[in-house]
């Protein structure tokens, strides 16, 4: 890891929004509502299609700061707040920011957009050790 | 908002503080294939993750104090109670909003964990996008042993879904707009009505044209006779509409009641010409530019007479 600094900008991350990983996603969490694996109850319940999951997204907001800050890197928080659904054959774009970095610590704030808005904003607080040593 | 609290969520807000979990066993202890099933399903491949000296992605937090499909015995009632008056309101439906989580160690396969839970808070009733109804929040804490080892809150959205007017379930099929017929095209609408494609050829310079019209593009000429499309094409360009909903045009078993996206395809003749049509026998998100496609002929019912429309399906169908 390079040194990071306030105002950094992270590469962003596409992730295609298929229905193998919203219902994948959504096993993997044990969270069985039908919305995230059944499209006709999802109909019924008054939404297009099946919808990923708030610890999918969760996951995934983790799985992209701990890519780019490594291995060593440790989360210590994840905040998010969901706005429009991802739904399958979507395409989420996340993108980040430091907003701080006070030695070892960064807070990150990550904005995820799909095709028909902004699926999560988030902030993430995340321990980078070992910060200069390279 | 107002200041207007309704009777129901005085009743509500009496659930402040209850617990809805104490001192709850998690189903399994944090476990590798578990670990793996995640990260797997993520497309996380953190090395952190495996190995002598995993330790469990931190987001998994939630996961390992979820009832699955057997659900947890011994269940609190206030949450349910809760949901339960909830549902009896007419706010039937949920959808998560929020989730915080702090991590205070990780956690590692072998850890039994523990859990107790509480409703933080209740909110007004709040009109939103989706409906009108209330914000429920959580707080879990999740320990190991006597440590705690992360915070999880949580808030749901439960709500009075909007009732889509047009879309009520008994409401028929949103009628399918009739081709707007003039003596330019007329001969291609008769064709379609025999469950013909007919494409015009210039008698001049024999060029193909599509759609319809008085002269030749490529020679001026205003002679023409018509060439019956073998059906064959494929997908050369589309767009998905979302926006706004526009049910005669959905294509779905339930277009009557899910004014959903559709698909609009440019297809490409195996003559050479294009036309703007349906793309059907996929979803519409299934629609791929050199998708190979086949001519149908579809017929409409109308209050004003019936008439056919032309469509291409997709090669085998599920795509």
């Amino acid at each position: 890891m390079g040194s990071v600094r306030t105002g950094d900008r992270l590469p962003p991350l596409e992730i295609e929004i298929t229905r193998t990983l919203i219902v994948a996603g959504a096993i993997a969490s044990r969270d069985y509502q039908d919305v995230h694996h059944d499209a006709e109850l999802a109909r019924r319940n008054g939404s297009p299609d099946i919808f990923m999951n708030i610890l999918t997204t969760n996951g995934l907001v983790g799985r992209y700061i701990t890519d780019h800050f490594g291995p060593t890197a440790v989360l210590r928080k994840v905040a998010i707040r969901l706005g429009t659904p991802n739904y399958p054959g979507d395409t989420m774009v996340l993108t980040g920011t430091v907003e701080e970095f006070d030695g070892d610590t960064a807070t990150v704030r990550v904005v995820g957009d799909n095709g028909i808005g902004r699926h999560v904003t988030g902030t993430v607080t995340v321990t980078v050790p070992m910060q200069g040593a390279r | 908002m107002s200041e207007v609290h309704d009777e129901l969520w005085m009743s509500l807000k009496a659930y402040e503080g209850r617990a809805t979990a104490v001192g709850r066993a998690g189903k399994d202890p944090v476990n590798e294939p578990m670990i793996r099933h995640w990260c797997e399903a993520l497309g996380d491949t953190n090395p952190a993750y495996s190995g002598a000296d995993a330790i469990a992605p931190p987001t998994m937090l939630q996961a390992w104090t979820m009832g699955g499909l057997s659900g947890h015995t011994g269940r609190s009632q206030a949450y349910d109670d809760l949901l339960t008056r909830l549902d009896e309101a007419g706010c039937t439906s949920v959808v998560a909003t929020d989730c915080e989580q702090e991590y205070l160690r990780p956690l590692r396969p072998g850890d039994e964990i523990t859990f107790d839970a509480v409703i933080e808070s209740v909110s007004d009733r709040k009109t939103t996008k989706l409906g009108t109804g209330y914000f429920v929040t959580t707080r879990m804490d999740v320990r190991v042993g006597p440590d705690l080892v992360g915070t999880h809150r949580f808030r749901i959205l439960k709500y009075a879904p909007l009732r889509k007017t047009p879309t009520a379930p008994t409401a028929p099929k949103a009628p399918r707009p009739r081709p707007v017929i003039n003596r330019d095209n007329a001969g291609f609408w008769e064709g379609v009505d025999r469950h013909r494609l007919l494409i015009q050829r210039c008698t001049g310079c024999s060029t193909l044209r599509f759609p319809w019209l008085p002269g030749c593009n490529a020679c001026g000429g205003l002679d023409w006779d018509t060439a019956e499309a073998s059906g064959e094409g494929t997908v050369y360009s589309y767009v998905v509409v979302h926006h706004p909903p526009f049910p005669a045009f959905a294509e779905s078993a339930h277009a009557a009641d899910v004014a959903g996206p559709y698909a609009v395809g440019l297809i490409e003749l195996a003559e050479g010409v294009r036309m703007i049509s349906n793309v059907v026998g996929v979803p519409y998100d299934k629609v791929r530019i050199g998708l190979p496609v086949r001519l149908e002929f579809r017929r409409h019912e109308d209050p004003g007479g019936s008439f056919v429309l032309p469509v291409f399906r997709v090669h085998g169908g599920e795509v």
